[in-house]
């Protein structure tokens, strides 16, 4: 197996050309299955025998809230390959990771907080899973912080770098908080060892809506990566090229 | 699966919940059409820079 695929994704002009040649497919295929998702779980999803319409909430829910522990390893991850072995579009990746997992923190914490309101009676509880996502959101917004402090792009990058991996230790504490403690917060409905424990026409537009908002951020990521890239890249002469 | 609401007034009353249903869906949209906009604002102005750049260092040279 040669290893030039691997040695191409840390070339800027490479991956700034690709990502361009990629975000359409992304897009695209991302907006028709966030519609059918949304559409199947609004309107032809059965209504649950306990939640009635109101369970309609995790079409939403579940999506963002996946996608805000997804794009955190994504980009603790990308932060690691960047602080080790000093690749530039590493750190490129964790930079454009950051606000889109800081905004869709949010969403999954609001909507679950809409949610909670009809089902629990109460806005917040101070339980493990909605603590430990609260502090998601706070580990991004950190992140966002300490970049902006440095003008110097490359000291942000190593600097962040280092919350970002060590902030990957709350990922599993959210995943498993359900788990592990006796949490308020319903255990998850959907497993990769394929124990759902939703009806399938419950599970079907769930699963969709939740790829399509995966391939969505793979969009914006996409987009993202070549700004900032672009930002990094000082008097480079592929810039002219690719520009023009 | 089929159609589970028989009018568009059954659809919009969520039950019980439009309340909080619609709200949440509402804010998510808004957030994944913030976020688009966010993305090519941020690769506009990358782009619009480094053509700056570009340009002081042709007048440099």
């Amino acid at each position: 197996m040669t290893w030039t695929w691997f040695h191409r994704l840390g070339s800027p002009p490479y991956v700034y050309r690709l990502a361009g040649r990629l975000t359409p497919w992304f897009g695209w295929s991302a907006a028709v299955l966030i519609v059918a998702g949304l559409y199947g779980g609004l309107v032809l999803a059965p209504p649950d025998y306990q939640q009635g319409d109101g369970f309609r909430i995790i079409y939403v829910h579940v999506p963002t809230a996946w996608l805000s522990l997804m794009v955190y390893t994504y980009m603790g991850i990308a932060a690691a390959v960047g602080l080790i072995w000093r690749i530039k579009v590493a750190h490129a990746v964790a930079a454009a990771c950051a606000p889109v997992g800081a905004s869709f923190t949010a969403v999954a914490l609001a909507t679950g907080s809409l949610f909670s309101k009809p089902m629990w009676g109460t806005w917040w509880v101070w339980t493990p899973r909605l603590t430990s996502e609260l502090l998601l959101l706070f580990l991004y917004m950190g992140y966002m912080g300490l970049r902006a402090s440095f003008d110097d792009t490359q000291r942000a990058d190593r600097a962040s770098a280092v919350l970002a991996v060590v902030g990957i230790v709350n990922v599993p504490i959210v995943h498993y908080s359900v788990v592990w403690w006796n949490d308020l917060h319903q255990a998850s409905s959907v497993t990769l060892t394929g124990k759902d424990t939703m009806a399938t026409s419950m599970l079907v537009p769930l699963l969709v809506s939740m790829l399509g908002f995966t391939l969505y951020f793979g969009a914006l990521l996409l987009v993202r990566l070549r700004g900032e890239i672009l930002r990094r890249e000082r008097a480079a002469a592929w810039i002219r090229e690719a520009l023009a | 699966m089929m159609i589970q609401f028989h009018s568009v007034a059954q659809f919009l009353a969520m039950g019980k919940y439009a309340a909080y249903v619609w709200p949440s869906y509402g804010l998510t949209l808004l957030v994944v059409v913030l976020n688009i906009f966010w993305a090519r604002r941020l690769l506009a102005h990358a782009q619009r820079d480094a053509r700056r750049r570009l340009v002081m260092q042709e007048e440099r040279v």
